[in-house]
Formats: structure tokens, sequence, C-alpha cells
């Protein structure tokens, strides 16, 4: 997809715009501000980046500023303030995720494939199916195979959140936020608990694991036939 | 600036020539009234005197004729007292009376009001004294001179203005004494307040403030600043304390990074090698990373500007979400995770802060617990949150090894982290950071014996 990155560090966005490539993405740098208002005005893009901090035109400026003129291209903003009312801040300038630095460019990558997606119509349908698991989101229910899954709450809108999701990489973080609404650290590996308990009753007892771990990333879901 | 212009411009000077000047006006004002009004009346009364001298003698005359007149006066004369009488003639002999020397000048103007002149009683009086004198005429164009001697308002004038020259000297002493009193004993302590303080300034940290126990302002003032100086020194050693642990704390993961770096740069290791030289340094950064979000976050929630605005929240709700969070872990951990709580327990506060400084406690429970002797089908961590009066009380209690009493103190400072924990992971803020999130709420910690293990309680202010 194409990707616009506004970022004014030169060895963090040329980093960046390999890391995309490699990803298998199409994307444009704008070192400043105003080079990035030009180029979000001029081209199309699926998701931008754009860094909170900039030269001549700062991050959330640029965002209000394209939002004004109708631009709903999803944009990812990057801060090194990393507090909750930056956060905020940052939402309400028109963002619609934000990531504090330093990060893990997995982490990067999985929230701006789950944005670019977001766009995408279908969000609002009620059976979520992956493989042989449905999820009846009016009715709560939960099969697999036809044989019902008892789930707790909070199990069932993990199991939502990831099959939303299915076939994206989502991270520890994005979890925690989306599922719990929690942004700080929990120090102990709570979320991969948490999974692993969703495993075994999702995914025990089946020949085809739906639930998968990606490595130094997070978490997929996804139909291994397909 | 001049040693008089230094005089000048203290306190001490200022509020003694304000009260010598206001005093001295008053006094001045006073004391002349005073005067005035005694000299009119004492002056009223010698011409009421007069006049009824002058009735007397015009009822003698109107009866005895000028002899009765005369007679009235020779008689009167020997009288010894205040009363002056003459009768002279036309070219201002004295033909009778008991004065000796008048003003010539003055027989002539006769029937007018009574005049103050200088007069000689007897032969050969040296000085003339002063009287109040009435002339009137008398038939055969003699002229008779009514008065009384004044020389008493006289004196009674002087003995005002002495009464004045020495208030006046008696309020110049005051003043000078209250300056004295000022300058050494008020002002003194006030100059002592600031020498203290800049000895302290340049750095003596312990000095503190003469408090003479006397209980004036002063020693009120000087118990405020000494109490300020107290929580000053303690942030200070606070802050040495928490630099040195942090040179710890990151300098140990940034010299393993480094080592382990340079290790593989030095070696002729495979790729396999340095992959994992790579891994194990970007857990080293995000334990650093992590380390130094928890410090910030730590600095923000102690400076008062939490994350996001306070709302209205159920403590009841955020303690099951917490709980309901952590429950696998426990069960992972072979830990009985006990819930008990009482609904709804409004307060006013931040959900993700509380939830973090709540989570930070289970985390810490659940850890701890099994760090002792506890077998893991007894080890269980409680959590209560109930309403007491006007506060939430929510605690956190494990049937671990505990704290001992000496230590828990200890345990709410940054970094500290208890030698037999040092095995865990965990950057020692933990505890840090609930402690200042209970701060910014309004609330209270402390750490108690479980007996056995541990209790952490929060006390919130409730709302509602």
């Amino acid at each position: 997809m194409r990707i616009l990155l506004v970022e004014d560090d030169r060895e963090t966005a040329a980093y960046l715009v390999k890391a995309l490539k490699e990803a298998g993405h199409v994307p444009d740098h704008a070192a400043d501000g105003e080079e990035g208002a030009f180029l979000a005005e001029t081209n199309r893009y699926d998701v931008m980046i754009v860094d909170r901090m900039l030269p001549k035109k700062d991050g959330l400026t640029l965002v209000a500023e394209a939002r004004a003129k109708g631009n709903d291209t999803p944009v990812l903003i990057l801060s090194a303030l990393g507090q909750v009312d930056d956060r905020v801040t940052g939402l309400r300038a028109g963002g619609d995720d934000y990531l504090a630095k330093p990060y893990a460019f997995s982490e990067l990558l999985a929230r701006i494939e789950v944005l670019a997606r977001r766009r995408k119509p279908g969000e609002a349908e009620t059976l979520l199916r992956v493989g042989d698991l449905e999820l009846d989101r009016l009715s709560h229910q939960v099969r697999r195979g036809g044989t019902p899954i008892p789930l707790q709450p909070r199990e069932f809108r993990l199991l939502e959140y990831l099959m939303k999701h299915a076939g994206q990489v989502v991270t520890r973080t994005m979890l925690l936020e989306n599922v719990w609404d929690y942004h700080f650290d929990p120090q102990t590996n709570v979320i991969d608990v948490h999974i692993s308990r969703l495993r075994s009753k999702v995914d025990k007892g089946f020949k085809d694991t739906l639930v998968h771990t990606v490595r130094g990333a997070g978490y997929m879901i996804r139909d291994s036939h397909r | 600036m001049t040693a008089i212009g230094k005089v000048v411009r203290t306190t001490a000077f200022k509020l003694s020539a304000i009260y010598f000047i206001v005093f001295t006006v008053f006094a001045i004002a006073f004391v002349g009234w005073i005067s005035r009004e005694t000299d009119r009346v004492l002056t009223q009364q010698v011409r009421d005197s007069i006049e009824a001298e002058i009735g007397i003698l015009a009822d003698e005359g109107l009866s005895k004729g000028l002899t009765g007149i005369v007679a009235a006066i020779e008689q009167r004369s020997r009288v010894p007292g205040a009363s002056l009488y003459v009768i002279a003639d036309k070219d201002g002999h004295v033909v009778a009376g008991n004065v000796t020397e008048v003003p010539p000048a003055l027989l002539k103007q006769s029937g007018l009001d009574p005049v103050t002149v200088p007069y000689k009683r007897l032969e050969g009086d040296r000085t003339s004294n002063v009287a109040m004198v009435q002339v009137l005429p008398l038939p055969n164009g003699l002229i008779m001179l009514v008065g009384r001697d004044i020389s008493e308002i006289d004196r009674i004038r002087t003995v005002v203005a002495k009464a004045m020259v020495i208030g006046v000297g008696l309020l110049i002493l005051l003043a000078l004494t209250s300056w004295f009193f000022v300058s050494r004993r008020v002002l003194k302590r006030i100059d002592q307040v600031s020498a203290t303080s800049l000895r302290i300034m340049a750095g003596d940290l312990s000095g503190r403030l003469e408090v003479t126990g006397s209980g004036d302002e002063f020693d009120r003032l000087a118990s405020s600043l000494n109490a300020m100086l107290d929580r000053i020194e303690d942030l200070l050693s606070g802050l040495k304390e928490v630099s040195d642990n942090i040179a710890h704390d990151l300098k140990t993961p940034l010299t393993r990074m480094r080592t382990r770096v340079e290790a593989a740069l030095a070696g002729e290791g495979s790729g396999e090698d340095y992959r994992a030289a790579l891994e194990a340094t970007i857990e080293d950064a995000d334990q650093l990373i992590r380390t130094f979000n928890a410090l910030l976050m730590i600095a923000r929630v102690e400076a008062g500007s939490p994350d996001g605005a306070l709302t209205s929240l159920d403590l009841a709700r955020i303690v099951a979400d917490v709980a309901e969070f952590y429950e696998p872990v426990a069960e992972e951990a072979e830990v009985y995770l006990d819930l008990s709580l009482e609904e709804p327990l409004p307060m006013v506060g931040s959900r993700e802060l509380v939830s973090q400084a709540l989570g930070n406690l289970v985390d810490n429970a659940i850890k701890y617990v099994r760090s002792g002797e506890t077998p893991p089908e007894t080890a269980r961590v409680r959590v209560t949150a109930r309403r007491e009066g006007a506060e939430i009380v929510v605690s956190v209690a494990d049937n671990g090894p505990g704290i001992p009493a000496a230590e828990r103190e200890r345990v709410l400072q940054r970094f500290v982290r208890l030698e037999k924990s040092r095995s865990q992971p965990g950057s020692g803020l933990g505890l840090s950071l609930v402690e200042a999130v209970t701060k910014l709420h309004h609330g209270a910690i402390s750490l108690s014996d479980a007996g056995p293990g541990l209790v952490v309680t929060l006390r919130f202010p409730a709302s509602g």
C-alpha cells in the first residue's frame, strides 16, 4: 500500500523507508511539515505516518489541516511524548492511532496495516469467521465446527479483536489498548497468559491451530488452509 | 550607601521617625489647645472681677459721691490681694490707690474695654508687673483705674510651656527607646533569619534558624522556615539516593549491552551468534526504555500533572477489572487470587493511573507470595475494596514471606529492591509509582504485616 512518512530525523526516516519497502509497501518520505502537507494534498495514500514534532509545520497542525480539507486517510501519529494526555491531544487533532517513541518496527507495521484495513467496508459485519471458527457479535456466541465454545466476556472481546483483524499481526500493546483500554506497561507478560488461556479454549482438541504467535511482533488469527 | 543612609533605610528608623512625628504633632496640638482654653477662661475671670469691682465702686459713688468712692478705694487698697486701684488727676498724678506707676498715656484712654498694661505697685519696684485694667472717668476731671494683676496667668502659661517641652522631650526619648528596641530586639532577629538563609543558600543545608521558645511571630516564622528546610533537605537527599540508584540501574544494562556488542564485534562468531547478541541487546534496550518510562511517569504524577483529566469513577469496577486482568497470571503461578468488593465505590480520579497502581500491587503480590516457603496450594493474594466512612480502602494482601517492619518504609523509595527480590524481574519503581498515584488522589498508602505476608493498603477519599 502507499504510505506517506513525515519524519524529520534522517536516519530514522531512511530506516523506516527501507523497512516499509521490505514489507512490501510503497513509502513516500517528507522531511518537514510543509512538504508533508503538500504530498498529502497531491497524492492519495492508504495511510500516513506523521511525527509530532516537525520543522516548519508541526504534525498535529498538518493532520488537523488535512482533516479540514476532507482528507480522511488514516493517520498514525509518532511522538516522543508517550503520556495518555498527549495521546488524547493527538487523537483529537484527527489522528487515528498514536505510537510513542521509541517503538519496535513490528509494532509500527502492525498498526499501519490495521489502520489501512479499517477503511475497508464490511466493518460492521455481525458474523466473523476464520476457518471453522465463528463469532456472532450480536448473540455473543462462539462456535467452532458447530460446537459452542463458552467464553468469558473479556475472552470474547479478545477473540473478537483478533478475528476482526484476521490475517493481520496484532501486537500485545494493541490488545492491551483495544481489549482492556489500558495504556500502561503491565510489566508481566499478562497478555501472553490471556492468549494462551484463549488458545486452550479455541484451539485445544482441534486439528488446525488458528491463533498463531508471530515471533518478535505479536499474535495473528488465521486459517492455515487459505 | 553611606552609614547614615544605611541607618535611615532601616525599618527601625522609619518606624521610630513616624511614631515621633505623629506623637509630637499630637502633643503640641493638645497642649496648645489646653493653654489657649486656660488663657481664655482665666482672662474672662479677670474681666468679670474688674467689672464687679467697678459695679461696687459705682454704687458707692451713687450713694456717697466722689468722697465715697475715694474712701472705698483707700480702704480696698489696704487689703492685700491682686486688685489694683488708682485715682489720678487730669495730669496723671496719682491721688489715691495702691499703684505707684502706670503708663501716663493709658489714663487718657478712658472708657475703653479692659487692656493689659505693665505697672509698678510700690515705690522703687525694679520690675514692672502686668495687669489688666479698665480706666473710667470721674467727675472733676479725675480718672479712676480698676485692675487685676494677671501675672498668675503668665505663670500658668509658663507651666504649660514647660509641660510641653518636657512632653516633647519625653516623646523623643520614647522614640529613641522604641528605635533601640525595635532595631535591637526585633529587627535583629530578622537580620539573623536573613543571615542564616544566606548561609544555607551557600550550601550549609544542615543550618537551622534559632527558635527562642518565646512563641512570638518570629518563633513561628523560624519554625515554618525550619520545617521547609527539613523538607528541602529530605528531597535533596532523596534526589541523591535516586540519582545513585538510577546510575546503578541504568548503567548496569548499558554496560551489559556495550560489553555484549563489543564481544560480538571482536569475536569471529557466526551469523547465529550475532543474531543472539542483537536480540539480547534489544531486550536490554527495552528494559531501559521501560525503566525510563516508569521514571518519567512517576515524575509527572508527582508533579501533579496526571494523564488525562480526573473524572468520577467507580473504584469497585476498576479493582474488578484489574483482578480479572491478572487472574490468569495468578492461576499460572498457582496463586489463588481472591477478590472481595463492596459496590459501588465512587471517587474522583484517573482510571488509567489507579489501574496501573493496583496492577503493580497485584503483580508484586503474585510475584512475591511464592518467594518464601509458602507451598503452592496455600499461596494466595487477597484483594479487597470497601468503604469506611468517608474513605475508600483498597488492600492487597498476600500470605508470602512479607517485608520486615524496618524495611517497609524503604521499599516505597525509588529503585529500592530488597536483596531477595533482586532475582525477580522489575525496576524497583512499582511501589514508588503506587505511592505517587495515591498522593495525587489525596490518598494514603501503608504497608503492614498480614501475619504472615504483606498487606498494602490504599485509602482514598470517597466522593458522593
